[in-house]
């Protein structure tokens, strides 16, 4: 299920797609459903066991591209939609429109290169997507203005357990919120699939202020550093050692009894976890913990190698590590 | 004063451990209030309860600090800032954590000290290893200075920390000069996690609900050697906030706090903050808009270990707002805007 959830395009605010397939995973299985005018997406499982059921959070979106304007020639411009790298950009796969039209990245070749300009990475405005239109007129009849563009790359398992695609952020945590919904349990408790976390945890603010929570949980991906290069005391996560448990981010600072209380359900159940060693970036946690008159907030997440480019790598066992802490994290909210 | 001052800067209380503090300041305020109550964040509440309109008076509890977030084989300390801290700040000091364990703060070699950042910056708890560190100290421990408060000739006083326990403490004071009936209601909020971003204030400000809105805060001044320009000198009174980068303050509030130290004749300077924020900027735009105002104590050296105010200024802080607070406030339902 992975796979076919990384695969899925879903750039922020063009989510539907994402939307679709949680919805379909979920018909018929006796849970209540529902859908927000921002195209949040809610599942409340054994609804009425608890008067206010814990909450937990995972965003549907992606970060990807968006067409900006087509050039005389018929290549398109573009923008990023959330933090991409744009020296990870150049030469890369995408799926542009609602169609999925094929094109690729391009970029003025190393031979017509000055030498100043081969010292330096590509800037984004130099770049552009060639989709093979001979003009603008031409590339006019399939695009528009304000289309979203993806990577085009498909999920595989690669050897010792690792998986490789993208939008693992946070399609990872999607997953684990779909497979504590689908499995049989008398757990109650309120799950969100938001939107535009990637364009600053939008989505979130609208489902914790619906949801009004006393106890979150936001599922997320987080950015791993344990290559070699990387001195251990410096590196945030490490994929294989388990779900981390955020001490703060720039959205939030999580509470003590929180990280402790998820520390403690990890002890007992016996499932590996790990602090996450950075504390900036973000999060929905700030969007849900200062809601109304606070939320009780806490972030784990998978770690994850080459976080927001065509190419994220992460554990199987990490993410069946988040999925039990999770579990257990609900068992002791009851 | 200047005793109250002193124990709330010496206690511990970064943003997010503000219990405490929390708990010095309600045996403090128990039997001046009507309600005393705290909420799932941590924000406390005092309330001298009356009819409307409800004025919600908000000080912050917590001060900058840092946080650990690794401990290496040698039982080293990594760190991370909690509010906006200048890692130079830090050089040579001493940190103190909860259980009262302290240490020293120093960079790894650099070549020049521009390189200074977080990345280079580590704390030193005496400990031989890796393990004899993890009994003292765990990741996610937060830390606060460990400067304690020292009196200076004349009235003015150093310490870390009066951002913003100078503010808890004209609240404090305040509190206890009030009679017992006002003409309104006045609920004195003592809040968390204002150094990462307002965030305390805000969910207080949606719990209660309030018809106003006062912050009292420390804020910069312009009357050290070659400071920013800026029309605030410590010892000139304490000052009626215009604007900082979080709100422009509601001119009603501003005229009616301007009248009150005029009417009085309480010294007081109007503040206009090019940088930094406080809970009245959260406040205000709390559920359909909250008019709201800040009164601030002038301090130097903010953010540092050694911030240094005037205590006259603190008295006549308390001075405006016992006299805000005991004048009756125009108030209509429909329009809140006097």
């Amino acid at each position: 299920m992975l796979s076919e959830l990384a695969d899925i395009q879903g750039v922020s605010g063009d989510e539907a797609k994402v939307r679709r397939f949680i919805s379909e995973k979920l018909a018929g299985r006796g849970i209540e459903t529902s859908v927000d005018t921002m195209g949040n997406f809610i599942a409340r499982k054994n609804r009425g066991k608890l008067a206010t059921p814990p909450m937990l959070s995972a965003h549907m979106d992606e970060v990807g591209l968006m067409i900006t304007s087509i050039r005389q020639g018929g290549l398109l411009n573009f923008q990023t939609v959330g933090g991409i790298d744009s020296r990870v950009l150049v030469a890369k796969r995408v799926k542009i429109g609602r169609e999925g039209l094929r094109g690729v990245i391009g970029a003025k070749p190393i031979h017509l290169q000055k030498k100043e300009e081969q010292e330096k990475p590509y800037k984004q405005e130099s770049l552009y997507i060639d989709a093979g239109f001979n003009s603008r007129e031409e590339a006019e009849k399939y695009i528009s203005t304000g289309d979203y563009a993806v990577f085009d790359v498909s999920c595989i398992k690669m050897g010792n357990g690792f998986y490789r695609g993208k939008a693992f952020d946070d399609r990872a945590g999607c997953l684990v919120l779909l497979e504590l919904l689908l499995e049989n349990s008398d757990l109650c408790f309120n799950a969100a699939f938001t939107v535009q976390e990637e364009v600053g945890t939008r989505g979130a603010m609208v489902t914790a202020y619906t949801l009004q929570p006393q106890k979150a949980l936001v599922v997320e991906a987080t950015a791993s550093a344990d290559t070699p290069e990387t001195e251990k005391e410096m590196s945030s996560t490490i994929l294989g050692k388990g779900p981390a448990i955020s001490l703060m981010d720039k959205t939030i600072l999580v509470d003590r009894k929180m990280r402790d209380e998820l520390a403690d359900c990890a002890v007992r159940a016996g499932i590996p976890f790990q602090f996450r060693r950075f504390t900036g970036a973000g999060t929905e946690g700030g969007a849900i913990a200062y809601s109304r008159e606070g939320v009780k907030t806490a972030v784990i997440a998978v770690p994850c190698r080459y976080i927001h480019s065509p190419h994220c790598v992460l554990k199987e066992s990490d993410l069946q590590a988040t999925v039990s802490l999770a579990r257990a994290w609900l068992e002791n909210n009851q | 004063m200047e005793e109250l001052i002193k124990s709330l800067t010496e206690t511990f209380g970064p943003s997010g451990e503000e219990e405490t503090v929390r708990t010095m300041i309600a045996d403090l305020v128990r039997d001046r209030t009507d309600r005393l109550f705290e909420d799932s964040l941590g924000n406390l509440y005092a309330v001298k309860e009356g009819d409307r309109p409800r004025i919600m008076i908000s000080a912050h509890m917590d001060e900058i600090g840092v946080m650990v977030t690794s401990i290496d084989e040698n039982g080293f300390l990594r760190l991370a800032p909690l509010g906006r801290v200048n890692p130079v700040m830090l050089l040579g000091q001493r940190i103190r954590f909860k259980n009262g364990l302290t240490g020293s703060v120093y960079h790894e070699k650099l070549k020049d000290l521009k390189e200074l950042d977080w990345d280079k910056l580590y704390a030193d708890v005496g400990q031989k290893d890796a393990a004899s560190a993890e009994g003292a100290v765990k990741i996610g421990d937060q830390a606060c200075l460990a400067q304690p408060f020292n009196s200076l000739p004349g009235s003015r006083c150093l310490a870390k920390a009066m951002d913003d326990r100078a503010g808890c403490a004209v609240l404090i004071e305040t509190l206890r000069r009030l009679p017992a009936r006002l003409p309104q209601e006045a609920c004195f909020v003592f809040s968390i996690q204002e150094e990462l971003g307002l965030r305390g204030a805000k969910t207080a400000a949606y719990r209660y609900e309030p018809d106003f809105g006062i912050a009292v805060d420390v804020t910069l001044v312009g009357d050290t050697p070659k400071a920013s320009t800026m029309a605030v000198s410590l010892g000139k009174g304490p000052t009626i906030k215009v604007k900082d980068s979080s709100i422009l303050c509601h001119p009603r509030v501003r005229q009616l706090m301007v009248e009150t130290a005029k009417k009085n004749d309480i010294p007081y300077q109007m503040e206009v903050l090019e940088r930094g924020g406080t809970d009245a900027g959260a406040i205000h735009l709390s559920r359909e808009g909250v008019p709201s105002g800040a009164i601030s104590i002038p301090c130097r050296y903010v953010h540092s270990p050694s911030e240094m105010i005037d205590l006259k200024d603190a008295a006549n802080a308390v001075e405006v707002l016992v006299k805000l607070l005991t004048k009756e406030w125009s108030f209509s339902e429909e329009s809140n805007v006097f």
